[in-house]
């Protein structure tokens, strides 16, 4: 039989319109991708989804009915991994579910399952770091500004944390990989795409006790230090190098 | 403000406050409901990790490393010549908003040196976290310590602003307090512990019946005690730590390794290697108590006051109640398999869910993530394979420790290679 290649648009709202004209069109043999890792071959059948928020809806109402919030979270959480493929394991795992009408989201001795949690745990724990390791900067028109440049596509996640937690002041985070960012004013967070050339480097943007602050912190940071127990093996476990970029106090 | 003047006062009042170990930001349940700064992150977060590995969670500072105390074990002891500095209240005040609209911190953690008098420096602790969260509506986390012998009054007005309270009681046996601190005595450290414990549970109590009380320490407490720094054994400090945990309520206690600071003849000599192994050995112990459902006695008695270093306590006690074992994967219930060795609750989690779906053999548990190495010899499963051998104790012991992959090992077999 025949392979059919599905190409949707890369959002969430996408791939669950996917999932429903699978079911819709009876296609046996689903192959997602998106647009943009999509490459035409001559041998497969390609059909383009159309984003549809009610088919979406649809599907994800019963997607919620058999495996609850737990179950959405992990889909929601593993989508936004990006990793190249994932849209056909989160289908396997949705089928999984329709097939036995069970809440399957925690049988980790099936591979797909264990496979969508892993991944799913992978990008909690990217979120987890990002609101840890965002460190903002203030401007001198009195926003924090912050970029980061996270593994999975975080910034839907992180959202909720910053907005209650930084109620009282304008910040910006931005995804200089994606090329997109949150700014919160005071009201409510929006999603922002800046068009010139974003970066924490330019020393003119920031206000003068900016980098007060950052001498303060990196000092306290190295205060803190007990010579007698150093272990660094253990530090860059729990601050991978590839996110001193982010943190003042591994600057030199 | 003046940032040189910060900076210095800074360095020393944040290297004199290193050795508490504690750092946790978690358990805290404050809402940002005045749209104010901050929201207490129930699990905790930590920002960054110092170069020995611990967590930089809170902005961890002393007050004054002033003191009118000689404790030996002590860095800022009254007789140890060292740069004295204290903070003003606004200036603490100023360093935590401005780190934590950096996002650099989860909140502060305030200890002090006592000047003057217990109630004078308690009173200085309390009015910096006031001034934090009513004129600058701050609802991150705050921790402070309670100063043994402050007033009732004063304990009970940081327990309003405060998400923890804590006090040390550094010496787990009261002949060594007396031998170290000879100023202190024990029940000064009760004293605040109880009065909190009561505060909680009356505040706790009064909040049923009128919701608009407000919280009272709602991370509870926690307290410290520094390990090898006088002769006690592990049955002492894990008996003194159970003590504790069943009669303040405490949250967590800390065991932090002794680190030399004084040539003073009661205490190990500068230079002497910190006990981190024994450290870990403690807390894994601390853990057994608190989440798998061990009794102290189990682990520690007058036959067994001392952890094994060479291996964790549950494999230990494991070994000395081989009668238990071994136990069957898909019938024994979550407490029975907590007790296997190599079975940690996430992996008890992930079998109790596993198998309502089908019984499970060495490959299911293999893919969900069981450490098998270990708990095999104390398991039996959905598999007509599994370990027939009687193995005595401590021909298990040695194969395990033989084939596991300890960052330990290298501290064990060091002596051994000599030989082979």
């Amino acid at each position: 039989m025949q392979a059919t290649t599905l190409v949707y648009d890369g959002s969430f709202n996408g791939f669950l319109t996917t999932v429903f004209e699978i079911y819709e069109k009876r296609i046996a043999l689903p192959i997602i991708k998106k647009e943009t890792d999509f490459q035409k071959d001559f041998f497969s059948e390609t059909d383009t989804i159309i984003s549809s928020s009610d088919k979406a809806k649809r599907v994800f109402k019963g997607i919620k009915k058999l495996l609850k919030t737990k179950g959405c979270n992990t889909i929601y959480y593993a989508f936004l991994s990006e990793i190249i493929g994932v849209e056909n394991t989160l289908y396997n795992v949705i089928k999984y579910a329709f097939t036995t009408q069970q809440n399957i989201i925690s049988d980790y001795s099936n591979v797909e399952v264990l496979a969508l949690s892993k991944i799913a745990r992978k990008v909690s724990r990217e979120k987890h770091r990002m609101e840890a390791f965002v460190r903002f900067q203030e401007t001198k028109d009195g926003i924090y500004f912050a970029n980061i440049e996270p593994d999975f596509n975080v910034l839907p996640l992180i959202n909720y944390h910053f907005t209650k937690r930084y109620a009282d002041q304008k910040w910006i985070i931005y995804d200089l990989k994606r090329k997109y960012g949150l700014f919160y004013n005071l009201k409510k967070t929006e999603i922002i795409t800046l068009n010139f050339n974003v970066t924490t480097k330019k020393k003119d943007w920031f206000t003068l006790n900016e980098n007060e602050y950052k001498t303060l912190w990196k000092e306290y940071f190295e205060s803190t230090n007990i010579e007698e127990r150093i272990n660094t093996k253990l530090h860059i476990q729990h601050v991978p190098k590839r996110y001193w970029k982010y943190l003042s106090e591994k600057q030199p | 403000m003046s940032f040189q003047r910060i900076r210095e006062k800074l360095n020393i009042l944040a290297d004199a406050a290193k050795y508490d170990v504690s750092c946790a930001s978690s358990g805290s349940n404050r809402k940002n409901t005045n749209n104010g700064l901050g929201n207490a992150s129930s699990m905790g977060i930590c920002h960054t990790f110092t170069k020995d590995g611990r967590c930089v969670s809170l902005l961890k500072i002393l007050l004054t490393n002033h003191c009118i105390f000689d404790c030996a074990y002590c860095v800022t002891r009254k007789s140890n010549d060292i740069k004295r500095a204290a903070f003003k209240v606004q200036e603490v005040v100023d360093l935590t908003i401005n780190f934590y609209r950096r996002n650099y911190i989860e909140g502060l953690f305030l200890s002090s040196g006592i000047f003057k008098n217990a109630d004078y420096t308690m009173e200085r602790l309390v009015a910096v976290a006031k001034k934090l969260r009513l004129e600058e509506n701050f609802n991150g986390y705050i921790h402070l310590k309670s100063i043994p012998g402050a007033s009732d009054e004063l304990m009970r007005e940081a327990g309003l602003y405060a998400d923890r309270l804590s006090v040390n009681i550094e010496i787990p046996t009261k002949e060594g307090l007396k031998a170290l601190a000879p100023d202190k005595n024990h029940e000064d450290f009760i004293k605040p512990m109880k009065k909190v414990k009561n505060e909680i549970i009356q505040y706790k109590s009064e909040k049923k019946i009128i919701k608009s009380t407000p919280k009272y320490a709602p991370a509870g407490q926690s307290t410290q005690m520094i390990i090898g720094a006088s002769n006690e054994n592990d049955m002492q400090i894990m008996y003194t730590s159970n003590y504790l945990y069943n009669t303040f309520d405490l949250k967590r206690v800390y065991y932090s390794g002794y680190i030399p600071v004084s040539y003073d003849k009661r205490l190990p000599m500068i230079g002497t290697e910190v006990p981190v192994l024994r450290e870990n050995r403690l807390y894994q112990t601390d853990w057994l108590l608190r989440f798998y459902g061990f009794d102290v006695r189990e682990i520690l008695n007058p036959k067994h006051p001392n952890l094994d270093l060479d291996i964790d306590p549950k494999l230990s006690w494991a070994l000395r109640n081989l009668n238990q074992f071994p136990v069957d994967i898909n019938k024994a219930d979550k407490m029975l398999l907590a007790r296997v060795p190599g079975l940690g609750i996430t992996s008890v989690n992930k079998i109790l869910s596993a198998r309502r779906f089908r019984n499970l053999n060495w490959e299911h548990l293999k893919t969900i993530g069981v450490k098998l190495n270990r708990a095999k010899y104390f398991i039996t499963c959905n598999s007509r394979y599994f370990e027939t051998k009687d193995y005595s104790a401590s021909q298990l012991k040695q194969i395990i420790v033989q084939s596991s992959n300890s960052k330990h090992k290298k501290a064990f077999t060091g002596q051994l290679a000599l030989f082979t």
